[in-house]
């Protein structure tokens, strides 16, 4: 069973976002990490990319795998987790720790369009 | 049903349509609709044998003319020790597919790791992938990883001195894609750099091509042009012949990102335009761009030094219309060659080849403009091909040299010629090449 | 017996050489005159080895290869039958290796007819009106195909035609090149037997789909029943219906593309023409068009001129080129002996017998193996790995364990409809006897599974290499020597 936080929003492509202020963190979910297996590479966008909701913003990279990102929120890339262009597999080992980009959102509401821990959680099980 | 390539008795027939529970082999394609099953005779000639199909490849053989070849344009006349064909014959290696099964792959795979180490040699750069069709193509890969890498830049600039062969590919595959190409004029035989600079000013180049040395065999001079480029937060391309690179100047050390160009200068044969082998290497930062195979180091579960593919999630099977390019295969049994030439020739032999190629070039350069009938185009220098400007009749001399089993130089139009001369040309072949051009 | 595990650098010793060049007698010291600045100041570590030490260097490697001269090579989709050695031979003849590209015409008939021969072979094949040759490889035909079609629409100024429908079960070139070929790729879905489901496809097919791509049989190896309706619905929208090439094996003899209704096709000729796959090339990706789209094929091509003589034409129209002289000639006269082998007679024996080998395997199979779709089949089938799902062994498991045994294994997780896909194509070239040894050793692989599933899950066992850290390489590639030396230091 995979870990799903209660404080977070969810996207049904397996992101999840904080948001603190008007300061988004995303980061993908540990389903997500499982699904992939060992992760060799995380493509990040640069700080001063403008991403939008659900559309992609990079991609996570297995042996044989790799999954496009998909952005919760809309809005300027602020920072990305620099620690993860040598150890990509800091998100197997904690996936809601290791976070890819903080974004300044445009739309705070964007939000309500995600799904909450439970509904999440439901996504998972099918 | 018999034949040499399938070796099905009637009784295997027989058994095996029992197994599988059907009468004949057309029940096979029952589901097949009647109207498109072909039921006329195939166009084509009736079996040959061994014997028959000799013949007709002698027949065929003897209506071409094996020529003392005195043109390049992107195909030159290099030798090859007589090893390189023995071992590319190894079965082993040639009826091999695409290393997908390591455990039985180590050899293919091997060798391209070698490849790709004296491609990298070679270009200076970091990274080199397990080859590509031919130059061309590698060109016009080399665009799309330059605007992959720049995200939002759509527009690349290639030298006009790059070969028209390869910059007519190039502008196919942007004209589809949807690259703006711009292709920058030349200046008295060389890219115009300060052309380069303006058209960069505009902020919308994602890269640059040129060319080492260029399509009229100049060495070009592209002091400061990276740093320009890269200010402009732009990528570097430098098409280059790869042979020439044991002497000249290496994309690297013009600060290249991405270098890319045809192998044939190898030593591969001339074949018609085929096989050859293109290749692509890059820096660092370019290597999640890079299109088609890797091949990398690491070590199996005992701990052994072994090779595999790597960064698969970059490729078709995988990325589907998201990957970097659509190529599958590479031109492994070429890079092969490669790798057999090089390792032959090694680093003293190819700089041999290089200097052998320049003496003979410059010597029939020398020869050329002492007659008197031939003048400099550029004055610029130059490795193993060379153009010069003549009032004589270039069609008529080349005929004449024909009819003595002799290519001539290529004309460029506008009394232009262009000569090749590599290490297989002796004195004596130049001193007859002139003799027959300036006294008819 | 100790591996050969040296690489060509680790033998290298200076002053050593594997090569001897003539004196040179020119008189004139042609590098000197370039200027310094422009010469490189780093040099190239390339080995010094003797030529001994580089025969028996590359001897070695051989021998950790596995071709299709070594064993069996069922990997579906890839066609891997038999290499005539007579096509090697006549391919290395120096009256056509010695041939420059852009040697005069008049000096290259016997080459120029050749080809012109083999683009006349190829559209009767077909059942398509010409051929180009330039393409160097099925994924390179594929994406010159896809430009005559672009080239098509936008030549009527049909330019809103941008998106090409791609089944979701096709191979992942497809719409790699259509991405490539600058078009948005629309999924249309598969029924569960693979086939093109039609009622999805028709509301797809307005006026911008420039075509689909389709492979038939499918990658199931299932024949598309409905083709002939579908080449109807495609055309009747302004489509165009673009042929796959991978699997056309099972029609040579049986079916033409061109009388399916396809416009245009790609032929791999190291596939259903016997050339050899060189360990990933060369190949060669013949693309074929049906009247109509002649004018688009990419330049230069072969032509015969009323004299009878041949000749190159470089011309303006068509789409541009894609190749910097005329494609993989190499290639094409291998694949040229092969059909003037076989003859218009067995020519028609290959696609019967190629479906015969695969359906014989599948029956023979299917109490071990899971077989998600029932009926025959072409060239190839799928499996969806072992029918016991309660051993815990996979795909990934039965395919290595398949390289204990002396065989390659088929390819496995592909096509994507199935979780354990393991897709097996033998090929007319196999004999009933390798077959049958086969059979027995995949039935051998399901017993281990049951019985003692820790020896099919460790395998290989007895491979030069045991399983390799594919992850250590993707995290940290190593791709050259230099690298290499760094990290082992």
């Amino acid at each position: 069973m995979s870990k799903i936080l209660d404080d977070l929003r969810y996207a049904d492509s397996h992101e999840w976002v904080k948001l603190e202020g008007d300061i988004a963190t995303v980061g993908i979910t540990d389903y997500a990490q499982h699904a992939l297996g060992n992760i060799v590479y995380v493509d990040m966008p640069e700080v001063g990319d403008e991403v939008t909701q659900g559309e992609d913003f990079g991609a996570v990279e297995s042996v044989k795998a790799a999954s496009d990102l998909l952005s919760p929120v809309s809005g300027e890339v602020v920072e990305i987790n620099e620690a993860l262009e040598d150890e990509p597999e800091l998100v197997n080992q904690d996936a809601f720790a290791n976070w890819i980009m903080k974004v300044k959102v445009s739309d705070p509401s964007e939000l309500e369009n995600l799904l909450d821990a439970a509904a999440y959680a439901k996504v998972c099980e099918e | 049903m018999s034949d040499k390539f399938m070796p099905h008795t009637e009784e295997d027939i027989r058994a095996m349509l029992d197994k599988i529970g059907v009468a004949s082999i057309d029940e096979l394609y029952g589901d097949v609709p009647e109207e498109v099953i072909y039921r006329e005779e195939y166009d084509i000639p009736s079996a040959m044998s061994e014997i028959e199909l000799r013949r007709h490849f002698n027949e065929l053989g003897a209506k071409n003319k094996s020529l003392t070849i005195f043109a390049g344009g992107g195909a030159y006349d290099h030798y090859a020790p007589s090893t390189v064909a023995h071992l590319l014959a190894r079965s082993e290696f040639y009826t091999a597919y695409t290393p997908y099964q390591p455990e039985i792959s180590q050899g293919t795979l091997q060798y391209i790791f070698e490849y790709q180490s004296m491609i990298s040699e070679l270009t200076g750069m970091e990274a080199t992938n397990a080859s590509m069709y031919d130059g061309a193509t590698a060109a016009a890969e080399a665009m799309f990883m330059m605007v992959a890498s720049a995200k939002k830049k759509n527009r690349v600039l290639i030298s006009d001195t790059v070969s028209e062969r390869v910059i007519r590919v190039v502008k196919t595959y942007a004209k589809f894609h949807g690259v703006s190409l711009t292709v920058v004029p030349e200046k008295d035989g060389v890219t115009d750099l300060d052309t380069i600079y303006k058209e960069l000013e505009a902020g919308d180049v994602a890269g640059v091509i040129v060319p080492t040395p260029n399509k009229y065999g100049i060495v070009e001079d592209f002091t400061g042009l990276a740093d320009n480029v890269h200010s402009a937060k732009g990528s570097l391309a430098v098409f280059a012949d790869p042979s020439a690179l044991a002497v000249l100047r290496t994309p690297a050390e013009w600060g290249a990102d991405v270098a890319c160009g045809d192998g044939q200068s190898l030593g591969m044969p001339l074949a018609f335009g085929g096989p050859y082998l293109g290749f692509i290497s890059c820096s660092k930062s370019m290597l999640r761009k890079m299109p088609g195979r890797v091949v990398g180091a690491t070590t199996d579960a005992d701990g052994k030094r072994a090779y595999v593919l790597t960064l698969q999630a970059r490729e078709q099977h995988i990325r589907r219309e998201k990957a970097t390019s659509n190529i599958c295969s590479n031109q492994s049994l070429m890079a092969l060659y490669a790798t057999i030439y090089l390792s032959l020739l090694g680093k003293e032999g190819l700089k041999e080849v290089n200097a052998l190629s320049c003496d003979g070039a410059h010597y029939l350069y020398n020869r050329l403009i002492e007659s008197g009938k031939f003048t400099p185009a550029f004055n610029k220098p130059f490795l193993k091909e060379f153009v010069v400007k003549t009032d004589l009749d270039m069609a008529k001399v080349n005929a004449r040299l024909l009819e003595n089993g002799i290519m001539g130089g290529l004309l460029l139009g506008n009394g232009l010629v262009e000569f090749a001369v590599t290490e297989k040309r002796t004195k004596e072949e130049i001193d007859t090449l002139v003799n027959l051009m300036v006294e008819g | 017996m100790k591996t050969y595990d040296k690489l060509i650098f680790e033998l290298s010793r200076p002053g050593r050489k594997g090569y001897s060049l003539p004196a040179d007698n020119f008189g004139v010291n042609g590098i000197g005159e370039i200027p310094a600045d422009l010469l490189r100041k780093n040099e190239a570590e390339l080995p010094e080895v003797s030529e001994l030490e580089v025969v028996r260097h590359f001897t070695n490697l051989s021998s950790k290869n596995f071709g299709v001269d070594t064993g069996f090579y069922p990997l579906g989709s890839c066609t891997m039958k038999y290499n005539p050695k007579i096509n090697e031979e006549v391919a290395a003849l120096p009256a056509f290796n010695n041939i420059h590209p852009l040697q005069d015409a008049t000096t290259a008939q016997g080459a120029l007819e050749l080809y012109y021969n083999l683009q006349k072979m190829l559209s009767n094949i077909a059942g398509l009106a010409e051929f180009t040759l330039n393409p160097y490889a099925g994924a390179h035909g594929e994406l010159t195909g896809l430009m005559v079609m672009r080239q098509y629409h936008m030549s009527r100024g049909d330019n809103k035609r941008t998106k090409v429908i791609v089944p979701n079960s096709a191979h992942g070139t497809n719409p790699a090149s259509a991405m490539v070929a600058g078009l948005e790729v629309v999924e249309v879905k598969s029924k569960p037997n693979g086939s093109i489901d039609v009622e999805d496809l028709r509301p797809l097919l307005d006026e911008t789909i420039a075509g689909i791509m389709m492979t038939n049989p499918n990658t199931l190896g299932m024949f598309e029943t409905e083709i002939l309706e579908i080449a109807k619905l495609v055309h009747e929208a302004g489509g165009l219906l673009y042929y796959d090439g991978a699997n056309l094996n099972p029609l040579l003899g049986k079916v033409r593309p061109g009388d399916m209704g396809f416009d245009i096709m790609h032929i791999n000729l190291h596939k259903t023409f016997s050339t050899p796959h060189g360990g990933g090339g060369p190949g060669s990706g013949p693309v074929g068009v049906a009247k109509h789209l002649v004018e688009f094929l990419p330049n230069p091509r072969v032509k015969k001129g009323e004299d009878g003589k041949f000749f190159v034409d470089f011309g303006e129209e068509s789409l541009g080129s894609v190749s910097t002289f005329f494609g993989n000639f190499g290639v094409m006269m291998k694949a040229y002996a092969y059909i003037l082998t076989l003859g218009k007679e067995n020519i028609r024996n290959v696609g019967p017998l190629a479906t015969l080998n695969a359906n014989y395997i599948k029956e023979s199979l299917k109490d071990d193996y899971l077989l998600p779709i029932e009926g025959v089949c072409k060239h190839e089938f799928v499996f969806d790995g072992l029918k016991d799902k309660s051993t815990g062994v996979t795909t990934l498991n039965v395919a290595k364990r398949l390289l204990d045994y002396g065989f390659h294994a088929p390819t496995i997780y592909f096509p994507l409809l199935f979780h354990e896909s393991m897709m097996i194509e033998p090929t007319e070239t196999e004999s009933k006897e390798t077959l049958d040894d086969f059979i027995e050793v995949m039935h051998k692989v399901a017993k281990e599974a049951r019985e003692t599933p820790e020896e099919v899950i460790n395998a290989p066992l007895t491979t030069i290499v045991r399983k390799l850290d594919e992850t250590g390489a993707a995290k940290n590639p190593i791709l050259s020597y230099r690298a290499l030396k760094e990290a082992e230091k």
